[in-house]
């Protein structure tokens, strides 16, 4: 059955599957999103599948084997817009960690007969191969932003996604700064917007699963870490989470490195 | 009978990618492949070098279905190292938040996912238009699962308050109760579902299995207990290396567990079911005996009755401990850091997930192996695959490709949490 209704595709690369569920996720907005598209590629919640162009393709998780290479142009032909969905698809994941590191070695850790293994030196965003209309930031994406960006597609205007600091969401949610307060390490005032300052709000620091915000001074903050009394490999590990090939997190664990 | 090819390029309704190729000739299957081209992610390669505070977080990474379980498996696994011990209301807790992820992963599983292939759907929004109130009823029943992670945990996806020792802020008794009336009604749809599923129509298939699931003295299994099975293990969880190996089998480029010197294991719902009846709510234990459903049930495509006997029991469980839950003086308990090796198994909503870790004198991980539940089934899979397709020549090429589909989705297989592990060697023809 054909209707006019635009067609909607969510794709999978290296990834958790977590992103896709977001979208499963917003039970009470499911129906009335599948009223407004038409489900026409998504693995995860369907057999059926429907023959492209798709108007919009979501695109989940990093490229890291040959044959992904290849597939997302494969993807990016038959797609008007091309949004992708959270970390792994906008910074390469927690999958990038190997990006640092020799990946031989990786395999000969986990994998007896390393042979068998057909997969890049490197995790790399999307934005790495083809051209991308819209990165939705988060490792989870948050399922509202997801709801914002796919009504703004469909209606030809602006996503509105912050490119601010978690320490906005976190200040106008009353939060006493963690920072400041108990000398916890934060990276919200480096880290984007999104997951609604959640980790300060449960006593801890944020460990950025927002990835870098709009122009983020990571040296200042880390320097501020050095004076909490963290030395060069905390440093390391606290920007290698699942934005850490990012750029501005790369650059500032690779500092601490030498 | 005419030769047959059952091929399937993408899996659809599961978890992760995976295929399925299966070759009949002469009216005997010749082949069975489950193919996993999920690509590697590598994560017992950079877990070394981490501090234990960051292996949680890190570890609910492998899956965005059930990161509870990694988070769970983890910090059990560190505080083994530690020897250091989580009683009480944060232990109920712990239970608490784990019963919220098994609520939104069956429900996910029963209704969305493994449902429409007993009602002859591709979809649960095609299901949706003859079905409305069952999927509305079951999208709210997943939001109450959800609903009990994000209080506790912060968010559904990858919580963020899980930490070794307990967590970071323990919720207030307010939070906590906020969510018991939509749980008394959870529980209430969850009998009417199992209800509901008993009356579909199962394949007759059945299999003398080997079921693993953990088992404690006085609880069903979700953090803690002995690793038993129905043909005699009976095992602490330090001791299960010595009994489960890996290994790689000549038809397929995915390592299968099994037991050693002995072959296949069905991990899940079902061998939790069979193997910890006694132990459920005496609600879950009564609509299970009303529908029929009791053990031994050797029938895998039941998986999904299990699972909704399960949900009716995490209900139950959920309200159990929200009627006793005082917020803790200190969301964690302290401990001192110690070289050593930690083992750590609990119940994720697919089955057991072992975790093991060496850690040195600062806490940082030397050394970490994880095997996830769907590794576990991989051979079990196939050989449902290769009995039930020979039982089932005679069906058409669609339908019988359909009841394939199926019978892999019986074990509710997460391939993105598999494929850490896995060998992959894609096959291009």
């Amino acid at each position: 059955m054909r209707t006019k209704k635009p067609k909607l595709a969510v794709w999978k690369f290296a990834s958790c599957d977590g992103c896709q569920l977001s979208l499963l996720d917003c039970e009470d907005e499911l129906l009335e999103v599948v009223g407004a598209v038409e489900i026409a590629y998504f693995l995860e919640a369907s057999k059926a599948t429907i023959a492209g162009p798709y108007d919009i393709s979501l695109v989940e998780g990093s490229i890291t084997t040959p044959h992904d290479a290849e597939r997302i142009h494969k993807i990016r032909k038959v797609s008007k817009y091309l949004i992708t969905i959270g970390a792994c698809a906008t910074a390469g994941g927690i999958q990038a960690l190997r990006n640092f590191k020799d990946v031989k070695e990786f395999i000969s850790v986990v994998y007896a007969n390393p042979s068998y293994i057909e997969t890049l030196n490197k995790s790399t965003p999307i934005a790495d191969h083809v051209f991308v209309d819209f990165e939705l930031r988060g490792c989870p994406i948050n399922k509202y932003q997801l709801i914002e960006v796919i009504s703004a597609f469909l209606n030809n205007r602006k996503p509105n996604i912050p490119t601010y600091s978690v320490c906005m969401e976190c200040k106008r949610k009353g939060n006493v700064c963690v920072m400041v307060s108990s000398g916890i390490p934060c990276l919200g005032p480096v880290v984007q917007a999104g997951c609604g300052a959640i980790c300060p709000s449960y006593n801890r620091g944020c460990y950025g699963c927002f990835g870098p915000k709009e122009t983020p001074n990571v040296f200042a903050l880390t320097e501020h870490f050095i004076g909490l009394g963290l030395k060069s490999t905390d440093i390391v590990r606290i920007l290698r989470n699942f934005n850490s090939y990012a750029e501005p997190f790369r650059k500032g664990s690779e500092a601490y490195e030498r | 009978m005419k030769d047959k090819l059952i091929k399937v390029d993408y899996l659809a309704r599961v978890e992760g990618e995976g295929a399925l190729y299966i070759k009949v000739k002469s009216g005997y299957v010749v082949d069975v492949k489950l193919k996993i081209f999920e690509p590697p992610r590598f994560f017992e390669a950079f877990l070394r070098g981490r501090n234990f505070m960051e292996v949680p977080d890190i570890t609910a990474r492998i899956c965005g279905i059930c990161p509870i379980a990694y988070q769970m498996s983890s910090v059990h696994a560190i505080e083994n190292a530690f020897d250091v011990k989580v009683d009480g209301i944060l232990r109920e807790l712990r239970r608490l938040i784990y019963c919220g992820e098994w609520i939104e992963s069956h429900a996910l599983h029963i209704f969305m996912l493994h449902l429409p292939d007993f009602l002859g759907y591709d979809d649960v929004i095609q299901m949706a238009k003859d079905y409305p109130e069952i999927v509305q009823k079951a999208l709210r029943l997943k939001k109450i699962g959800n609903e009990i992670v994000r209080i506790i945990g912060g968010r559904e996806v990858h919580p963020v308050n899980v930490r070794v020792g307990g967590f970071y802020r323990a919720p207030s008794k307010k939070e906590i109760k906020q969510i018991e009336d939509d749980l008394k009604w959870a529980r209430d749809f969850s009998i009417e579902a199992v209800k509901f599923l008993a009356g579909l129509e199962f394949p007759e298939f059945e299999q003398d299995y080997e079921f693993v699931a953990l088992r404690h003295p006085n609880e069903y299994p979700f953090n803690e207990g002995r690793i038993v099975s129905n043909k005699g293990i009976d095992i602490a969880v330090s001791e299960y290396d010595n009994h489960f190996v890996e290994e790689h089998v000549p038809h397929s480029n995915a390592l299968h567990s099994r037991i050693v010197n002995r072959g296949a294991y069905f991990v899940g719902p079902l061998a939790r079911f069979n193997l910890n009846f006694d132990k459920l709510s005496d609600i879950a234990k009564k609509v299970s005996l009303e529908v029929g459903f009791k053990p031994f049930c050797r029938n895998p495509f039941k998986s999904i009755l299990a699972r909704a006997v399960e949900t009716v029991y995490a209900c139950d469980e959920a309200l159990r401990i929200i009627s006793i839950y005082e917020e803790p003086s200190k969301p964690y308990v302290d401990f001192t850091i110690k070289p050593g090796v930690g083992y750590g198994c609990t119940e994720a909503p697919r089955g057991i997930l072992y975790h093991r870790y060496k850690i040195d004198e600062k806490g940082l991980i030397l050394d970490a192996k994880i095997v996830p539940p769907t590794s576990q089934n991989l051979k079990m899979i196939e050989s449902d695959l290769w009995k039930f397709s020979a039982t089932y020549l005679n069906l058409p090429e669609d339908e019988l490709t359909w009841k394939c589909e199926q019978a892999i989705r019986n074990y509710d297989p997460c391939i993105s949490c598999a494929t850490h592990f896995l060998k992959v060697h894609i096959e291009r023809e």
